[in-house]
């Protein structure tokens, strides 16, 4: 398209600098909302909290330098630090892989061409829509509570459970249990994934006598990695930052006994009830570093694993 | 039905069946619930109430410190429509600017804006609320909705880039030849077309607001200006553990709208994350 211009404008120098010019003030006028959100609202509060990492800060006196403080207290003299750190990664690795093993077999399920495929996608779609809200962390508390629905089902099978909120030991399965319900959302990007995986390489597969589970581990398995790594890496990243669920289906304190002490919940205790705003922000770039860590392990690992169809992937 | 249904397919019925029950349960038993008396729903598995009352319903609805629910539910439509106008509007502007104008560094902060996609929001969330702690924002429902007209919620502006750059280019130049501005082919040619996303970017908007916990709860404290998340939280604590029956019932309600909006807008929905997921 800018062939013709080009040409045009190579011997006439300066209506062409004055159409860049015309052309970048459109652009920059375009983006300005963004630009302005940008700087205000991501960029200069990232770095602010960079600073505000290494002071100690009440919002009362100015922050004072505090150097190192912050992160050596964070490793070395805050057990409940330590603490939330661990809930959260056993809270990722149990969710995470769970959410898309159930998102990947029903996706796999549901491809096969079952009449009713829109209901029952809706069925197992709407747990996402609405897991995520106070209303549903508050019904699971119920339903997992010692006398609740999950026991009393239990019971018709003579298993005695125990209470899964109250007790601190099992508490963390209830709220693991309530972001694999919400599988949905990935599994409509698995479907997706799916439909896109052409018919006749099954059928040539099939031709050649090649069986159900070598297709799966060979065809399926392949073609949809480049949507597995896309589901693990957003999965991983918003499990990372696990905060509703806990919150109310714990007591909003951490409790019982710290069991819901997650990352963020412990983010915002330091933040907003103890006003220790540099201590909080120096667990927000903590948190922003091992976020990027692990997607940068998930990435690095994907070309071992993942296939973009360049034919250059031996293993299959 | 189909009567030569073949076992393996039958099979793969029951499995969906099955697990679809279990999913579907917590939310039918949430709904039931609202309607039962208080001593039924610790007693009774089942969905359909022994005695049908509307009383938790009455109770709940009181709210909290004088403030109704009908007024909590009002607080948060403001809130997400407000959201919904501010993520339209800034985030087809940036799109716009990104799919179809070329200019200096648009390369650059394409990538700038891709970065914050995928950016907790826990590392700008104490810095932002300095910031509107300065300007004297704290307790009013700005640090809520400004944002949301500054295209900060990259994931819309991704979404709407994708769907222009579908557009055909012929368009753009076909009325660049006929005289047209670049606003006049966003507004008149680019944003008609883009009634699909616009709309799956209101109905994403719409949800993330109306769950939205963390921020409404750290920016609103007084009462008046709870929405239905938190007005639900306090419920929580305002009543006593034996009044489970309000909070099903003011459960319901606060999930009421975002099943209402699904069932019409389904197709969008579906197409939305399964296009944003993929590309």
């Amino acid at each position: 398209m800018d062939s013709v211009t080009g040409v045009a404008t190579q011997t006439i120098v300066k209506p062409k600098r004055r159409r860049a010019l015309k052309r970048n003030l459109t652009g920059y006028l375009f983006l300005l909302p963004w630009l302005i959100g940008f700087f205000c609202m991501a960029i200069g509060p990232i770095l602010a909290s960079l600073y505000l990492s290494f002071t100690n800060y009440n919002m009362l006196k100015a922050p004072a330098w505090i150097g190192m403080q912050n992160f050596t207290e964070m490793f070395t003299g805050d057990a409940t630090f330590t603490h939330s750190l661990k809930l959260t990664f056993q809270y990722v690795f149990l969710s995470v892989p769970l959410r898309l093993v159930f998102a990947l077999a029903v996706a796999i399920i549901l491809n096969k061409g079952l009449k009713l495929l829109g209901l029952y996608r809706t069925v197992y779609y709407i747990p996402s829509l609405l897991g995520g809200s106070v209303a549903i962390a508050v019904v699971w508390k119920k339903i997992f509570s010692g006398d609740g629905l999950f026991n009393r089902f239990l019971e018709i099978f003579h298993i005695n459970a125990p209470d899964w909120v109250a007790n601190p030991s099992y508490i963390i399965y209830s709220i693991v249990a309530l972001s694999v319900w919400q599988f949905g959302s990935s599994m409509v990007i698995f479907l997706a994934g799916l439909k896109q995986i052409p018919g006749e390489i099954y059928e040539a597969a099939a031709v050649d006598g090649v069986s159900r589970t070598r297709q799966f581990l060979r065809i399926t398995l392949p073609l949809l990695s480049p949507v597995i790594l896309f589901n693990l890496v957003m999965n991983m990243i918003s499990s990372f930052q696990v905060f509703t669920s806990g919150y109310i289906i714990g007591d909003g304190h951490g409790g019982p006994i710290d069991s819901t002490m997650f990352y963020s919940l412990y983010l915002y205790l330091k933040g907003f009830s103890y006003f220790n705003m540099g201590y909080a922000s120096a667990m927000a770039w903590v948190m922003l570093v091992i976020i990027g860590i692990f997607t940068a392990i998930v990435f690095a690992s994907s070309k071992y694993w993942v296939y973009y169809g360049d034919g250059k992937d031996e293993r299959s | 039905m189909v009567l030569r249904l073949n076992l393996s397919k039958l099979w793969r019925h029951v499995v969906v069946i099955v697990i679809g029950t279990i999913m579907i349960y917590p939310v039918l038993w949430m709904i039931s619930s609202s309607f039962k008396p208080n001593a039924e729903i610790f007693s009774d598995m089942g969905l359909w109430p022994d005695s049908f009352t509307l009383s938790n319903y009455v109770n709940g609805w009181r709210g909290i410190q004088g403030y109704s629910f009908g007024h909590f539910l009002i607080n948060s439509f403001i809130i997400a429509a407000l959201a919904v106008i501010g993520n339209v509007i800034s985030c087809s502007l940036a799109a716009f600017a990104f799919a179809r104008l070329n200019f200096t560094g648009q390369k650059f902060w394409f990538s700038m804006m891709l970065m914050t996609l995928m950016l907790p929001f826990q590392v700008t969330l104490i810095p932002q609320y300095i910031l509107f702690h300065t300007f004297g924002w704290v307790n009013t429902f700005l640090p809520l909705v400004v944002p949301k007209f500054f295209a900060l919620d990259a994931f819309f502006v991704l979404l709407m880039v994708q769907f222009i750059r579908g557009l055909p280019m012929e368009l753009d130049e076909s009325a660049r030849i006929d005289g047209c501005g670049s606003w006049q082919i966003y507004s008149r040619i680019i944003m008609p077309l883009c009634v699909p996303a616009v709309i799956t970017t209101s109905i994403f908007t719409f949800y993330w607001t109306w769950d939205d916990f963390f921020g409404q709860m750290i920016y609103l404290n007084s009462p008046k200006l709870f929405t239905v998340m938190i007005g639900l939280r306090s419920l929580i604590d305002s009543t006593s553990t034996s009044n489970w029956g309000s909070l099903m019932a003011m459960s319901t309600v606060a999930v009421a709208p975002v099943i209402v909006i699904f069932l019409i807008f389904q197709r969008y929905i579906v197409e939305g994350i399964s296009t944003t997921g993929l590309k």
